[in-house]
């Protein structure tokens, strides 16, 4: 699909903004989906990153929770708390948290998820400053 | 200290006293926590609660609720002006307050497989807007004006670059991505290059468009295999969508872009010899002039870029070149991402606004020195750069400040070092890897730094003496004065460097006054005699419940009686 003007390319990206949003402050107009967003740079691999995001794959599907998506992003750098997962649920704030290897996974989805509290032993931060554009 | 500090120190003290808590509280006079709009600051750990804007009538309250009962005193935390939330943990406020995130926007936020994802933060808006409403010398206009400096350590001025590329009227012109990131302990280009490739294939578009060209090249170093991938990726669905290509956006405009992998030579990182490694000849500099933006690759003009320098240049485009140069300092605008390593609590990549000092990214972002020992200094720029004492700790960081201590912005890369850390030694690791990637085309730099070494390499084995010192100094400046590139050039800056700010180091080896043998402290030995039986060149004497004794004569510091002590009676040399 060859993007051919400025107008069809800002259309294409208001089509696929929900999912940005969401992860910028939480606000999603569809409101039906979660992102779970994996640091997967060289870093988050070493890690384990790799076996965290096959984890959550597993962990979703068993518990049948379609409408949580698992992205593989680049490093967040938090290098010391590897591997890190940012969680993005609508109309709450998004958070990182820090140290998830595989055998946390089941706790993260249990807590944060499930019960939609927060995983105070794993809470990095909320989201950076970004620069807006 | 102008708020009520001190008067409020002696009440917290009294209270402490009257008491009776003094071995279970204890009242830390700190320096600037760095927000000082905010003061005086308050933080209670080792809950790590910063309680800020504290007036005098405050210090009751926050001993009576936290410091007795546990208590949080809410209304004495910090508020975020845009969200009303208060934060509890002054990890959280270095992270929020510290860092600005404009070539990391979108690393670890989207997926950087998906093209889409890249779409949805606004991508190849950029160049879209380029190539259909500005003309060529309109975007170098621009980037002149945001006055983005190259990141990758020189900081030539990337809008003039640009412009004496452009000037020339030849067929082929040539985009470079300069992504052969080899200073050790350096990983910013790889993060961004992993994390969002997309920014540097569109604005390596937008070069290609302001200056004419219509290739471009990533040199990449063959170490990074998932950048090249992540690359690859994103080279064939931006093709895919048309945006790069033949008549992007149906503005006539074309451009390719191709990956070469380097094959991990550190001399590569300068433009003249990458350019030499890309036309497959041996990676050696040549003289400049000619400067490759008149004579590059194939020897047609080309414009070489540092991955961190394009990665700022969509966000230029789309928010105004004021906006840009609205961050930073005089001279240096924008932010720096570096990469922290060594002995610090928050190993990581950090962005920061120019200007933000030393203090404030080591303790305040970087969480302060691993197992609370003392910071000794920071290395910065890797082998081409220096280190930064306790002295300059609050020298804010841009390019003209950084090479006034000595030191330079180098590509970003800041190792921390602590009391522990031996200045000479950590010079001869610097020495012997720039004496192994010296190309050897030049003799100041081929011979210079591997005498360079051995000097630092006798002197560390105890047998140098007093004058290699002056023999040190004087071939540093002669290689730094004499060197045909970079490289060679600044080679000598870690050794010139920790002359400067360390010269006892030197001299103690020198002068062999270096105590080289661990101690026993007498009034701490329990005699267990683990020490002794773990020694493997048996030079510790004593028996059981009598005071051990390590002979200094003997003891090869190999440290395993320092392991073994069960009571820290054994001091380190």
């Amino acid at each position: 699909m060859i993007v051919k003007s400025l107008k069809e390319l800002r259309e294409l990206c208001a089509a696929v903004g929900d999912h940005v949003h969401l992860r910028e402050n939480g606000k999603s107009e569809d409101g039906s989906f979660i992102d779970i967003l994996v640091g997967m740079g060289t870093c988050g691999l070493a890690a384990g990153a790799l076996e965290t995001f096959e984890q959550l794959e597993i962990v979703l599907k068993n518990k049948g929770l379609n409408h949580v998506n698992v992205i593989s992003v680049g490093c967040v750098g938090f290098c010391h708390m590897e591997p890190t997962v940012q969680v993005n649920i609508p109309n709450k704030e998004p958070v990182i948290y820090g140290r998830i290897t595989h055998d946390q996974v089941e706790k993260l989805i249990n807590t944060v998820i499930i019960d939609g509290d927060f995983l105070e032993e794993n809470y990095l931060i909320k989201s950076f400053r970004r620069a807006v554009i | 200290m102008s708020g009520e500090s001190e008067e409020m120190i002696d009440l917290l003290r009294d209270k402490v006293s009257e008491l009776g808590l003094t071995n279970t509280v204890k009242i830390i006079k700190t320096g600037c926590f760095g927000f000082c709009e905010e003061g005086p600051i308050i933080k209670v750990k080792p809950d790590n609660i910063v309680y800020v804007k504290v007036q005098f009538s405050d210090v009751d309250e926050i001993f009576e609720q936290h410091v007795l009962r546990g208590h949080i005193v809410e209304r004495l935390l910090s508020v975020d002006p845009e969200t009303q939330e208060t934060y509890k943990e002054d990890k959280a406020l270095g992270f929020y307050k510290k860092q600005y995130r404009i070539v990391l926007r979108n690393c670890g936020f989207i997926n950087p497989e998906d093209i889409q994802e890249y779409i949805a933060v606004r991508g190849y808006e950029a160049l879209a807007i380029v190539v259909s409403e500005n003309t060529p010398e309109e975007v170098i206009e621009i980037i002149k004006k945001s006055q983005l400096r190259g990141r990758g350590g020189g900081g030539f001025p990337t809008g003039l670059k640009w412009e004496l590329t452009a000037k020339h009227r030849r067929q082929d012109k040539y985009i470079i991505c300069n992504a052969d990131e080899g200073d050790p302990g350096a990983f910013m280009d790889r993060s961004v290059l992993e994390g969002d490739p997309h920014t540097v294939l569109e604005a390596m578009a937008i070069a290609g468009y302001a200056i004419g060209a219509s290739t471009g090249i990533i040199y990449i170093r063959a170490e990074y295999p998932l950048a090249i991938h992540r690359l690859e990726v994103a080279i064939k669905q931006a093709k895919e969508y048309g945006f790069i290509g033949e008549n992007i956006f149906e503005s006539g405009f074309n451009f390719n872009i191709e990956i070469r992998l380097g094959a991990g030579a550190f001399v590569c990182g300068e433009e003249t010899a990458l350019i030499n490694s890309l036309q497959g000849m041996r990676g050696e500099p040549t003289k400049k002039p000619p400067f490759p933006s008149e004579a590059g690759y194939k020897n047609m003009p080309t414009s070489v870029n540092n991955v961190e320098t394009f990665a700022n240049i969509p966000p230029i485009i789309l928010n105004g070149p004021e906006w840009f140069s609205d961050i930073g300092t005089e001279n240096s605008k924008g932010t720096k991402v570096f990469a922290l390593a060594g002995k610090i609590n928050n190993i990581g990549l950090v962005e920061v606004p120019m200007g933000t000092t030393l203090r404030e990214i080591v303790f305040d972002i970087g969480g302060g020195i691993i197992g609370g020992k003392k910071f000794k200094a920071v290395q910065t720029g890797g082998p081409s750069g220096g280190v930064i004492t306790i002295d300059n700790l609050d020298t804010p960081i841009d390019y003209e400040s950084l090479r006034s201590i000595g030191s330079m912005m180098g590509s970003g890369g800041m190792i921390i070092l602590d009391e522990d850390d031996d200045m000479v030694a950590i010079c001869k690791f610097y020495l012997d890897f720039t004496q192994e990637e010296s190309c050897g085309k030049c003799t100041p730099c081929r011979i210079g730094t591997t005498r360079m070494f051995e000097i630092l390499e006798r002197l560390i084995n105890f047998e140098g003496n007093p004058e290699d010192l002056e023999i040190l100094e004087d071939l540093a400046i002669n290689i730094k004065n004499s060197s045909l590139c970079g490289l060679g050039q600044s080679a000598p800056n870690p050794v010139l460097s920790t002359l400067e700010y360390f010269r006892e180091e030197y001299e103690a080896y020198a002068y062999r006054t270096k105590k080289t043998s661990y101690q026993i402290i007498g009034e701490k030995c329990i005699g267990c005699t683990k020490c002794s039986k773990v020694c493997p060149v048996d030079c510790i004497t004593g028996s059981v419940k009598k005071v051990h004794i390590i002979d200094e004569e003997d003891c090869i510091a190999c440290g395993a009686c320092y392991t073994a002590c069960p009571v820290d009676a054994i001091i380190e040399p």
